[in-house]
């Protein structure tokens, strides 16, 4: 939601390794979590840890082609939009990332 | 008094249905049985599936060995009868066995005629009647090449879709103008025809074959018009005759087959003939079902018991090819005073034909669309006047008005507000809406648009009635795949796993062509499972392709808490477990504690953080993972059984440890739950379980197949045993056999429905060696699978699941 904003904050948050492939870990920031997903493919992105339907936690998905399954209701989110796929419609907040080095930074 | 001796010479379907209802009715006799094959008596109608590899030997066989032993029958396997003696009433084999009879019974089936072209003798050249030659096809298919198929009946039809799935070249070589002539019109012939060529398989009608040529094996076949197939293997189907040579031999009555009376008794009065070596009321049978009445009426006579006697009746023809459908019955030449209604879809390629004669039905054909097959036959058995119908007959059975309830009908007059799916709280005027706005045709679509019937799946009729209801004619029925990813279904998945021998994720979706890269939330947890079942100890768990509450062997809340139920084998717990549960419920706040229907404790509402602490502090108690999220073994109920209760006839509780301790950590399909009770009482509630048993003073009764969740059904008997080990080992091979051939999120009794009761219990209960088979592979793979979970992960193992990876707030503050 930030990616075009002036200020970014970059935040170095780990190694790319500590995330499984396929598979998501979390960052608290105060009262809000981040998902940080990783593709089979090793890009990684960054989404509210929130599915735009139930909230249900997006990290506890099923990673699959670039988009997230929610375990609560099987909506299909899109990591790089945020975008439910298919026919629901809704739209969960994303947020910049870059690689440099192995660390995985957070732009917030 | 002393038994009678009952000599049978055949082992097929036949005799083996006949001897089923005799020991239901007399254990009079003593029962010999020569077998010119070298085996048991297997189901001859699915060696189709066995030959396109959708089922096994195994699958197919009807008696095991125990069931021969059960019954005290002394079986010659591989011993072939060759001559009767009528006068001193005895039967000698090949082998020179003698045996003496009372009551004989001839069931020596047919022989598949061989066309006597040049050539007919070469290798490469089979019949398609038995197993050998089942076997036979395969092992040369899997050698590639060309294979002409000469017949286009309907087990000509059948061993070219098998060997075409198999790989081959295929030719039919037909006689006649069109396929399957006597079962079928030419209409529905075309439209089958057009069906085989779609998938590859040629066809020539009016194909008369010359030679067969080759030297020292098959090379190819010459047609009289000139034209030369090349072929690496011929397969002869062209029809059957009556085995009756014997006895004819022995100066029996045999005209086309071996003559009886309405009792299945030949000339001689102390032999019977069953089977497709029969000629009764001047008609010889190549069908089950009439074959089966003959079976039942020769045991009833055998027995001493009055029956009715045999009648001929019109027994419907189908066509085991996958994909295809098709049904056929009765008579449907032109004639006389006959009348056609017909009903022609050539979009969905289906095809329907009632032909009528005084106002009764005497024939159906149908194609692609045969559900109403049935309802056409009961009122062409009943002779049924169909003259207040006739204007609507050939739509089927859901367009009469009357009696017979019409359910797209009843959905088109619901109220818009009336709700359909009751998990999504969906109404109908949704779900029209959608239809109408998006211009949606398919369950799977509206599905996905309005999310009915996409929880527990129970109102997907409804749904599709209500589809049909809008959009009449325009829906159309998709075969549906088991995901967006790929048109296979589970089944044909399965098989490719196990033929192919793929051992990973990415090889099945490499080999099977997944239309998406990593497929998705329903195809990935499905191959998982398949991958664990089919390769235990070599297949590595996909922890990315488990659905969140396996991974984290806990259930997800609607919250995104966690609840977190700790095994209680058998239902039982201690002073020190229930301390345990108090203390962590106590320590980690968990607001809710409740007593589930599997006699287990759950503690709702755990923080994803706290997981590792509590079932750290859980596995220091003793206490191991409950499963209660698991595709697999879940729980063993139990009652107190003998050792409380006043009615109890064995120790209950105690087998339900025993079980509970077998079985944990297994993957299953679906959920596997249990139940032992320790009288019929059932307290323990066995009879609706997946899997029960129920003590009796003699033994123990085992039950499977029970449902008591959005379906509701009782159990069916497997069979009763007499010891413990002998339920642990029943319910173990149960259990593999199920692991093995079910389908992802089928529970066992949509597995067993689908498969069949009766051939579930003639593999595990019947046949010892089968069941001893499947349980070796069941230890076996419980060898990789009993590993505590909860131990592991507190070891270390997927620790990146539990803690965020970064906490900003506090990296800011430090």
């Amino acid at each position: 939601m930030n990616a075009n904003a002036t200020s970014v904050t970059w935040t170095a948050i780990g190694p790319l390794t500590d995330i499984p492939r396929q598979g998501a870990r979390c960052v608290k920031n105060g009262a809000m979590t981040i998902a940080i997903f990783r593709t089979s493919d090793d890009r990684v992105f960054a989404l509210e840890d929130k599915c735009p339907h139930k909230n249900g936690p997006l990290s506890q998905g099923i990673v699959h082609d670039g988009c997230v399954t929610c375990p609560l209701h099987n909506w299909v989110i899109s990591l790089e939009t945020g975008s439910a796929q298919g026919a629901d419609e809704g739209q969960t907040a994303t947020f910049p990332i870059k690689l440099e080095g192995g660390t995985v930074f957070l732009g917030l | 008094m002393s038994k009678q001796r009952l000599v049978i010479i055949g082992n097929g379907m036949a005799p083996g249905r006949m001897l089923e209802h005799l020991f239901d009715l007399t254990d009079a006799y003593e029962v010999t049985i020569f077998n010119a094959e070298p085996r048991v008596n297997y189901d001859r109608i699915m060696l189709s599936p066995v030959l396109s590899g959708e089922k096994s030997y195994a699958d197919i066989i009807i008696h095991g060995e125990g069931w021969y032993e059960e019954h005290g029958i002394t079986l010659h396997k591989g011993e072939k009868v060759v001559t009767i003696d009528r006068v001193e009433r005895k039967v000698t084999s090949d082998k020179g066995t003698v045996v003496s009879y009372d009551k004989l019974v001839i069931a020596t089936g047919s022989n598949p005629f061989i066309i006597p072209v040049p050539g007919h003798t070469l290798p490469g050249v089979l019949a398609y009647r038995d197993l050998d030659d089942t076997e036979g096809m395969i092992a040369a298919s899997a050698k590639g090449g060309h294979a002409v198929v000469i017949g286009g009946g309907l087990l000509g039809l059948e061993a070219a879709a098998g060997l075409k799935m198999r790989g081959m070249d295929v030719t039919v070589l037909h006689l006649m103008p069109s396929l399957m002539e006597r079962q079928l019109d030419e209409a529905a012939g075309y439209l089958l025809q057009k069906e085989l060529e779609g998938r590859g398989i040629k066809v020539k009608c009016r194909a008369n074959t010359k030679a067969i040529l080759g030297t020292d094996k098959v090379e190819g076949v010459e047609l009289e018009d000139g034209t030369v197939l090349p072929a690496d293997l011929v397969v002869m189907a062209v029809g059957i005759r009556p085995n009756a040579g014997i006895a004819k031999d022995a100066g029996l009555e045999v005209n086309r087959g071996i003559v009886t009376d309405a009792t299945m008794k030949t000339s001689d009065p102390d032999i019977y003939s069953v089977g497709e070596c029969t000629e009764v009321g001047g008609m010889v049978y190549g069908l089950v079902a009439p074959l089966y009445d003959m079976a039942k009426i020769a045991a009833h006579a055998l027995a001493g018991e009055a029956t009715a006697g045999f009648k001929h009746q019109e027994t419907p023809t189908k066509l085991k090819v996958t994909g295809v459908s098709l049904y056929s019955v009765g008579d449907f030449g032109e004639g006389e005073g006959r009348e056609d209604i017909v009903l022609r879809d050539a979009a969905r390629g289906s095809y329907k034909r009632v032909i009528l004669q005084d106002n009764k039905i005497i024939g159906v054909v149908l194609y692609g669309d045969v559900a109403d097959g049935g309802w056409y036959n009961e009122m062409l058995k009943a002779g049924k006047d169909v003259s207040e119908m006739r204007e609507t007959l050939i739509f089927g059975q859901a367009h009469q008005g009357g009696g017979s309830f019409d359910p797209v009908a009843a959905a088109a007059a619901l109220p818009d507000d009336a709700e359909i799916c009751g998990c999504n709280g969906i109404c109908k005027g949704t779900i029209v809406q959608a239809i109408n706005d998006k211009g949606l045709s398919s369950l799977s679509e509206v599905r996905t648009h309005t999310k009915a019937s996409a929880s527990c799946g129970t109102c997907a009729n409804s749904v599709e009635n209500l589809i049909k209801a809008v959009l009449g004619d325009a829906f159309q029925q998709k075969a549906e795949g088991m995901c967006g990813c790929t048109p296979l279904g589970h089944g044909e998945v399965r098989r490719v796993i196990k033929a192919k021998e793929l051992k990973s994720i990415p090889a099945v979706m490499q080999e099977l062509e997944w239309s998406t890269p990593e497929g998705c939330a329903k195809c990935r947890p499905a191959l998982n499972y398949y991958l664990i079942s089919d390769w235990p100890g070599e297949y590595e768990d996909h922890q990315q392709s488990r659905f969140i509450n396996e991974r984290v062997h806990a259930n997800i809340q609607k919250d995104g808490t966690y609840s977190v139920v700790p095994r209680m084998f058998g239902g039982l717990t201690t002073v020190e477990e229930l301390r345990a549960i108090a203390d962590v419920a106590e320590k980690y706040e968990i607001p809710t504690i409740k007593v589930t229907g599997g006699q287990r404790i759950d503690l709702l509402g755990v923080k994803k953080e706290d997981l590792l602490d509590v079932w750290s502090d859980l596995g220091d108690a003793g206490m191991i993972s409950g499963a209660a999220y698991s595709k697999g073994l879940r729980t063993v109920k139990t009652c107190v059984g003998k050792e409380w209760c006043r009615f109890g006839t064995q120790d209950s509780t105690g087998l339900g440890v025993k079980l509970e301790k077998l079985l944990w950590g297994s993957w299953s399909p679906a959920k596997l739950k249990l139940a032992v009770t320790g009288c019929p009482r059932n307290c323990a509630e066995s009879t609706c379980k997946d899997i029960g048993i129920i003590c009796v003073d003699s033994g123990y009764q085992i039950v499977y197949g029970g449902a008591a969740g959005l379906h509701i059904q009782g159990t069916t008997e497997l069979g009763t045993v007499k010891t413990e080990e002998e339920v642990l080992e029943v319910v173990g091979a149960l259990t593999q056999m199920y692991r093995e051939q079910g389908f992802y999120l089928e529970r066992i009794y949509k597995w067993a429905d689908r498969v069949g009761y009766d051939h579930i219990k003639s593999v595990i209960l019947d046949n010892l060696e089968e069941r001893r088979a499947y349980y070796e592979r069941f230890l076996f793979s419980q060898k990789f699978a009993q590993v505590d979970p909860w131990a592991e992960f507190v070891s270390g193992k997927h620790a990146h699941e539990f803690h965020p990876m970064a906490d900003l707030k506090l990296e800011a503050a430090e």
